[in-house]
């Protein structure tokens, strides 16, 4: 390969040199080098906090067949492939990129490291050594939005999202499906701030919403603000990602929350094993990637029925696009009697009927 | 004891280059400490920091990939810092020229023809000079502030490349994330060195701080620019032009900024995505500085700083240690290298009210 | 006034308070002719700190007492570089907001995910009873108050002490201070330190009752806006109350009127504040005998005492 001997001419270093040596793990006594890239620092208390939890689990259950390491608050851009790049080139036989925006680099670095295998989260290209993997979070918006429909008395919700994407366009619908299972007339109001994390801006709109009327906050953002502020103003909530109970002890009523463990043992044994495939992974409530956080502040039969619908949920006995669902100009997206597969689900670019919130044209 | 400064009526040529090195031994040294303090063996972290970077195949074509834009948008800065225009919204005009030129290559997609990418790069120079036009404008016409006008025209620009990117210019095959299509062939930059990404925006940031470099030492604008920097008063009894300096300042600055986001996106990007940029407009401001707003120095500056970044990264996989420490050396170098620009001008005093000036010469050099 | 009114007031005034704090101590600042454009670093120690103060001690007191003391020492950083060894003032303080910004994250990182009770309301008993004014004017938490008090203390500071006489001058004139007499690198220190306790104090507001949690970066912007605030009220305390409440009110309506369904784009209507600020820093500026009579006219100028 023109590569290695490239490397040769410039005199590379040792690392470079020994890596072909450690991506095969079964001629090697090595460890398998696992590394993890990061859009946010370790401690966002969200989507990386939940990554980085699970790559600690993972290495105490793997002990010393491992080793891992990552590369926190990576840009998503011209710095990704190289630091992307710079894993596979120290001897990284397994690297999971968790951001959307790591995609193209992961896809241009996996070209040139055609033995290292590659896993990017919420992603749709893969390639012979690239496997994708998310969780179905609109499960768990489902079963928020089946609570909202029991628990607002003014039947309005106020959520918050970040950017205008399908992930963030699923949740919204989802829940908007599950309230109108239980309360028909139900709306949310959205707000998108246009930043994953900024508690002043997501404080902010939470006060706003709540002043027009919304008397539940949901949030596709990362910080604790808005639930604080349920808390303050005495009304209740959603947290997003992770249990966010010790924020908002009397306002969160449950929260979706992220669980990669199961994934990645799944995956890093495989590699280890040598039985890794390329494959698509989109994990729910079923495979245990998704999890809710225990029903609090709330009547025992508005839990008894999140719990029903959680478990209807898992057993695959909701569908949760189902049709006959209206878009926000009252147009049929989806027929009666149809569903809508994995990837119109996952490219979801309308709100339904009942959202109240616009979306870039 | 007292420690006191005296003014050496004159610049000193020595300071003048020995107060950035003697910034950089002073970060190192702080820099050491700070590992010691975080429980990690200085001299290894230290290398990690510094050297390891460089020893991979990809680690000096990668220094100057993550360098280039830096070295584009630090030049034009250097040169309106001097005229003390303070334009600290680069950032913007670099997202507006990846827009403006990101425009052309999602027209002609996959088309391909030799002007695509000399248009592009026109193109981009456009959209930066346009969005340092309006602080220029607005600086000039209504006195306002290029500071404050300047930056929040860059979250303005952040916020309409986020619109583009999640509504009209989204990758109809994208399956609705944010981003646009792929750049086609034709309006990619071409790469230097094959098996890199070394691309021909790196060629083109050293010549531009070569002809920056050649404008300020030959040129009557230069000449301009130097009286102006150092005899502010003297410069407007001379009849110079301060709206045009005001203009030129920022157009410039903006135009090369400008260029700096187009060989982002046309280069190791690939397409337009929400964040494209990691803050270079703003690490520029170190780097203009650091640099001594002298163009060549602006070179030397941003293959520090871009070193800074590889070093943070190879500390975060190789130590662990957290990426925050990249942003307080970055902080640290700034505040020495201020702080030691004092001697350019000024001596440092030390011991009683007058101390034999003689001795003190010696003392200092 | 309908309780929606009040409501909407007094998201309002929680918004504005940090821009009020960090502009007021700007503002005492840039009188003696100091610009310190750390601003946004000075709020984030502040913040950080005071929220770390707050959880190991279980006060909120100390811990907004801790974030005015980090404020000092950060401004004193700059006063140092730019005041004794007379580095520029906008590299310095740009140096200053880069260095706040990576300092505040390393020591965050452990509090990221804490969360605290917010400050309490003070409840001045009676008045808080009152319809309408009660809520608004009377059950509040202490900074809000804390803010209206401490700008009015600056503006009779300013324009009615003998000492916000002589710092002005010094603003206005180093060298001519210097010659009557006053020591101008002692009183332009002491009004950065002031500014940088202010910084904290707006920090602190954030972190501990805005939204009482630590994250990287939580000021996203305000101590630039504060900066602006000062240019838009010609370094006059009273138009700085006004606006920061017209930007504290448009930050808050921004999303308000999102909320509303108004059909345009989120990412216009969150453009909106800093288009805001563009045009109203025009619209002030333009005025040029207004600036040159107000504003400080040794402003970012380094002094230094020959002989």
């Amino acid at each position: 390969m023109e590569r290695r001997t490239f490397n040769k001419l410039l005199g590379a270093s040792l690392t470079t040199l020994a890596a072909p040596a450690i991506i095969r793990p079964a001629l090697a006594a090595d460890p398998l080098k696992v590394g993890f890239i990061y859009v946010g620092p370790v401690e966002d208390f969200g989507w990386t906090h939940q990554h980085d939890l699970a790559r600690k689990d993972l290495e105490a259950e793997l002990g010393d067949k491992i080793k891992t390491t990552y590369v926190e608050s990576v840009k998503e851009g011209a710095d990704a492939e190289r630091v992307i790049a710079e894993l596979a080139n120290k001897g990284h036989g397994l690297i999971y990129t968790t951001s959307f925006g790591f995609m193209n680099p992961t896809l241009k670095v996996a070209k040139r490291f055609p033995k290292v295998k590659f896993e990017h989260a919420t992603g749709y290209k893969r390639a012979e050594n690239v496997a994708t993997y998310n969780i179905r979070f609109y499960e768990g918006r489902y079963i928020q939005g089946v609570i909202a429909g029991k628990m607002s008395k003014s039947g309005i919700v106020g959520y918050i999202g970040s950017v205008p994407i399908p992930e963030v366009i699923m949740g919204m619908n989802g829940f908007i499906l599950g309230m109108h299972s239980v309360n028909p007339k139900g709306r949310i109001k959205a707000v998108f701030i246009n930043s994953w994390y900024d508690p002043g801006k997501e404080a902010d709109a939470a006060k706003a919403l709540i002043d027009q009327g919304a008397d539940l906050m949901a949030q596709h953002t990362d910080s604790t603000a808005p639930l604080q502020v349920a808390e303050q103003r005495g009304i209740q909530g959603f947290g997003q990602a992770t249990d966010m109970i010790k924020a908002a002890p009397k306002a969160q009523l449950t929260s979706s929350t992220d669980h990669w463990l199961p994934y990645y043992i799944e995956r890093t044994k495989a590699v280890i094993d040598g039985t890794w495939k390329s494959q698509d992974t989109w994990g729910g409530l079923a495979s245990g990637m998704l999890k809710m956080a225990p029903y609090t502040n709330m009547p025992d039969d508005v839990a008894a029925l999140a719990k029903q619908t959680e478990a209807d949920i898992a057993s695959g006995k909701i569908v949760i696009f189902k049709g006959p669902i209206k878009d926000q100009s009252g147009a049929v997206k989806v027929a009666e009697g149809s569903t809508l597969d994995d990837a119109s689900i996952a490219g979801m670019n309308w709100l339904a009927e009942g959202v109240e919130g616009n979306l870039p044209k | 004891m007292w420690l006191g400064l005296e003014p050496r009526g004159q610049r000193s040529a020595f300071w003048t280059y020995g107060s950035p090195v003697l910034a950089l031994l002073l970060t190192v040294v702080t820099a050491a400490i700070i590992f010691a303090a975080l429980g990690q063996d200085p001299a290894e972290a230290l290398w990690t920091f510094l050297i390891e970077p460089l020893t991979s195949a990809s680690g000096l074509p990668e220094l100057f990939v993550k360098a280039a834009p830096l070295i584009l948008i630090g030049v034009g800065l250097s040169i309106g810092f001097r005229a003390n225009v303070w334009n600290i919204g680069a950032e913007g005009q670099f997202t507006l020229g990846a827009i403006f030129g990101g425009w052309l290559a999602l027209r002609v997609g996959e088309g391909s023809g030799w002007w695509i990418f000399p248009a592009m790069l026109l193109l981009s120079i456009l959209g930066g000079m346009i969005w340092a036009a309006i602080p220029a404008f607005l600086k000039t016409r209504f006195n306002a502030n290029e500071i404050l006008t300047s930056l929040m025209l860059t979250y303005v620009a952040q916020l309409l490349l986020l619109y583009l990117v999640t509504g009209p210019w989204k990758d109809p095959e994208g399956y609705g994330f944010p981003q646009t299509a792929m750049f086609g062939d034709g309006a990619t930059a071409p790469i230097l060195i094959p098996e890199t990404r070394l691309h021909l925006g790196v060629l083109i940031a050293l010549a531009a701080a070569l002809l920056g470099w050649l404008i300020l030492s030959k040129s009557l604008l230069g000449f301009q620019l130097r009286v102006l920097g150092s005899a502010p008063r003297a410069a407007r009894f001379a009849g110079f032009s301060e709206a045009g300096l005001i203009w030129l300042s920022l157009l410039l600055g903006g135009g090369l900024a400008g260029l700096a986001g187009l060989f982002e996106v046309a280069g190791p990007i690939g397409q337009l995505t929400p964040s494209i940029s990691p803050g270079y407009g703003f690490t520029a401001i170190i780097v203009a500085f650091l640099g001594r707003l002298h163009p060549l120095g602006v070179v030397l500056a941003g293959l520090v700083l871009a070193l800074s970044y590889l070093g943070g990264e190879a500390a975060q996989i190789d130590l662990g240690l957290p990426n925050a420490v990249t942003g307080i050396f970055q902080g640290i170098l700034l505040f020495y290298l201020l702080g030691c620009d004092v001697l350019i001008l000024y001596r440092l005093r030390l011991g009683r009210k007058q101390p034999p000036a003689k001795h003190l010469r010696e003392a200092s050099r | 006034m309908s309780p929606e009114m009040i409501n909407i007031l007094l998201s309002i005034m929680t918004a504005s308070t940090p821009l009020l704090l960090a502009a007021t101590g700007e503002l005492v600042a840039e009188k003696s002719g100091v610009l310190n454009l750390g601003l946004e670093g000075m709020m984030l120690v502040g913040a950080v700190i005071g929220f770390a103060t707050a959880v190991h001690t279980g006060s909120a007191s100390l811990g907004v007492l801790a974030a005015v003391l980090a404020g000092i020492a950060m401004s004193l950083v700059f006063a140092f570089l730019s005041l004794t060894l007379m580095a520029n003032q906008v590299a310095t303080g740009l140096a200053l907001t880069i260095f706040g910004t990576g300092l505040s994250a390393l020591m965050g990182a452990g509090y990221v995910g804490t969360a605290l009770q917010p400050l309490p309301k003070l409840t001045i008993p009676a008045l808080s009873d009152l319809p309408v004014l009660g809520p608004l004017l009377f059950h509040q938490d202490a900074l809000i108050y804390g803010s209206f008090i401490l700008l009015i203390a600056v503006a009779w500071f300013l324009y009615r002490s003998h000492a916000g006489l002589v710092l002005r001058a010094v603003g206005d004139s180093h060298d001519a201070a210097h010659a009557i007499g006053y020591p101008v690198i002692a009183i332009r220190y002491a009004a950065t330190a002031f500014g940088g306790g202010m910084a904290g104090l707006a920090g602190a507001y954030m972190s501990l009752a805005y939204s009482p949690s630590w994250s990287e970066n939580m000021t996203a912007g305000r101590g630039w806006i504060a900066l602006a605030l000062v240019v838009f009220a010609t370094w006059r305390p009273g138009w700085l109350l006004l606006g920061a409440y017209l930007f504290g009110g448009i930050m808050y309506m921004s999303l308000y009127i999102q909320g509303l369904g108004v059909n345009l784009p989120s990412q216009f209507i969150s453009s909106l504040p800093y288009l805001a600020t563009i045009v109203v820093l025009v619209m002030i500026s333009r005025d040029r005998l207004r600036i040159r009579l107000n504003a400080p006219a040794c402003l970012g100028r380094p002094f230094f005492a020959a002989g």
